[in-house]
């Protein structure tokens, strides 16, 4: 059966008021902030050592998002960006329905779609600008810090980097707003979302290499790995960390390297010259089923919603 | 063109199994008020549901300004407005600001909408609190910015859920001023209630819900002879010798029953006031009050559902 009319039809509207909602409201302000807050501070204290190996590092300024002190910018926001996601997405639809607006914006001439759409375009868009405020200000601090300017492959990877957080946290909003339309209560929304993140990103690492250890023969050390390796990968988290790892870093060539220096071993391949830098294409070639993974991912929940959506009774 | 402007046959709504609406059939004409009238959980609310779009008929059909609203809903929605019971509006912005949005959504432009914003929060008494948040808002106040968007959107229908429900004497009087206003400048209006003796005073016909199912419809003195039966009741009060035996003899009095000293009440066919003014006149009696007996929609409702009641006890 053929609609009339566009179902995107109010699309721009509704993106609208979502996103001018979104920065007037108090609880996405103090998240966004208090990221914002902890990034600088985390930056800032990188600056001094990172100074130090100025003559031999090629790369010096990508090292503003990956040197650890005391944590890596990039594992920052992998555990925080989530947090902002679920903020903003925790009750966009339940919160019409409790609010008793969705019936009455129903009444217009739009579809359900265009109000779906627009909820998720307006808080992407909402992510979006936080996380490009957040990288423009590490990027300016590093200038002022570093005192010298960072190299075209160097932005060409940061802005990578800056585009798979953008995913990444596309990927946490769809989760809350499948939860959104799940539960009619915010509150149990909120938490079920809250649960599965901090499930998966301080859980999960921790639980898959004594699930490997359960599947696989325990002679076979790699097979292990391998195993736990894959485990680990139904987390988002790792997924973000194992592509910002890579991206950030031209010498890392393979996303084994880490889990095989772990082990004290050395990836070895024919012809390779050990740590010399690999291109950005390159870079994003290892990574890429990562990146379309969490893509996926992102979509995979936003279609899952988009159909619960489209069934839901509109009465409350 | 029959001049309906909603029109259901055989209307059929099925929630896992349970049948909520069971095969309704209805008109609505243009310009007219019709009421929707049960108890809560008739089956009222997924009628008015099922006439916009927003839930699925599970069987039978409905025409709405002789669109399909499961085929062709935008085309429905651009030309109905609907106040849902118990309306919502975004508490952090104004009520200008509330209106602004839906009137985004409808696509009008910049210009008509302010113009239209403007009119229709003057229209309903709104217009001193244009910029203030929704959240200070009364229940009253919320009802009659709901109609202002209805009368914004210029909807050629109106549906209104429960208006008047949780409201006030005050403010049920003036939300009943405005929706007689909307008949006034053609809008028909359909509108659901279970607060009787309000609607009664607006609606020109009323359909009684019951299960699912419409068990009367029609205007109120129709279903009054229909439930109460008899007809109508004339009370008279007057001084005269033998009026009793005067007032029986009037043509189409069935019954003089009295009911005080001097006061008499007739059952009749019609409406005998004339007559009976006439018979006590002619007798050299001295007339002093004469009324007739409106049948209430509140008698009429508990009578229905107190028979119907019974013999699904006896059944």
């Amino acid at each position: 059966m053929q609609r009339e009319g566009s179902a995107l039809h109010g699309f721009g509207v509704v993106t609208l008021k979502e996103i001018a909602d979104h920065f007037s409201s108090i609880l996405v302000v103090v998240l966004i902030g208090l990221v914002t807050a902890s990034a600088i501070v985390v930056v800032s204290l990188g600056i001094a050592p990172i100074k130090e190996s100025t003559a031999e590092d090629p790369f010096l300024f990508l090292r503003l998002f990956t040197r650890s002190t005391p944590l890596p910018l990039v594992g920052l926001l992998s555990f925080l960006v989530p947090l902002v996601a679920i903020g903003l997405g925790f009750d966009a639809v339940n919160g019409e329905h409790n609010r008793r607006t969705l019936s009455r914006i129903l009444s217009q001439p739009i579809y359900r779609d265009a109000l779906l759409f627009g909820k998720f375009a307006g808080g992407l868009f909402t992510l979006a600008v936080a996380l490009i405020v957040l990288w423009l200000l590490v990027i300016g601090l590093g200038l002022m810090g570093l005192g010298i300017p960072p190299n075209a492959e160097e932005m060409a990877r940061a802005l990578v980097m800056l585009l798979v957080t953008i995913i990444y946290a596309g990927f946490w909003f769809a989760l809350a707003l499948l939860c959104s339309v799940v539960f009619r209560s915010a509150a149990t929304a909120a938490l079920v979302a809250l649960g599965l993140w901090l499930f998966v990103t301080i859980l999960w690492p921790l639980f898959s290499p004594a699930l490997a250890n359960a599947v696989t023969n325990a002679g076979d050390i790699l097979g292990v790995l391998e195993t736990q390796q894959a485990f680990a990968r139904l987390s988002p988290s790792v997924l973000f960390n194992e592509v910002v790892a890579v991206v950030l870093d031209p010498s890392v060539r393979s996303t084994q390297q880490s889990m095989l220096a772990g082990l004290g071993l050395m990836l070895l391949e024919r012809g390779a010259i050990p740590d010399a830098p690999i291109s950005l294409l390159q870079s994003v070639l290892v990574v890429w089923p990562q990146i379309v993974g969490l893509a996926a991912g992102a979509i995979l929940l936003f279609v899952a919603g988009y159909i619960v959506f489209q069934r839901q009774e509109v009465r409350a | 063109m029959s001049g309906n402007v909603i029109e259901a046959q055989n209307l059929t709504k099925r929630y896992n199994g349970t049948t909520v609406v069971n095969g309704i059939s209805f008109s609505v004409a243009q310009g007219e008020i019709f009421g929707l009238l049960g108890p809560n959980g008739a089956g009222k609310t997924t009628t008015i549901l099922m006439m916009l779009g927003l839930t699925e008929i599970s069987d039978g059909q409905i025409r709405v300004l002789g669109h399909d609203p499961v085929r062709e809903p935008l085309a429905v929605k651009r030309r109905v407005g609907y106040l849902p019971d118990a309306v919502g509006f975004y508490d952090n912005l104004s009520a200008a600001e509330n209106l602004r949005y839906t009137a985004r959504l409808m696509g009008l432009d910049r210009k008509e909408r302010e113009e239209r914003i403007h009119t229709s929060l003057g229209h309903v008494g709104l217009l001193d609190v244009t910029d203030k948040r929704v959240a200070t808002f009364s229940r009253g106040m919320r009802q009659r910015l709901g109609l202002a968007e209805i009368l914004m959107k210029e909807a050629q229908i109106a549906i209104l859920d429960e208006p008047t429900s949780g409201l006030d004497p005050q403010a049920t009087h003036e939300l009943l001023a405005i929706i007689r206003g909307l008949k006034q400048v053609g809008v028909s209006v359909l509108l659901s209630s279970h607060l009787l003796d309000r609607v009664q005073s607006v609606c020109d016909r009323v359909a009684l819900f019951n299960r699912g199912n419409i068990a009367l419809i029609g205007t109120v003195p129709e279903l009054g002879r229909e439930v109460l039966g008899g007809g109508f009741r004339v009370e008279v009060e007057a001084e005269g010798q033998g009026l009793a035996e005067r007032l029986a003899a009037v043509p189409g009095v069935q019954q003089v029953e009295p009911v005080g000293p001097g006061r008499w009440r007739l059952t009749s066919d019609h409406d005998v006031r004339p007559e009976a003014a006439a018979a006590v006149v002619g007798g050299g009696g001295r007339l002093l009050r004469l009324s007739v007996e409106e049948p209430s929609l509140e008698a009429i409702y508990t009578r229905y559902f107190q028979t119907h009641e019974g013999e699904r006890h006896a059944a």
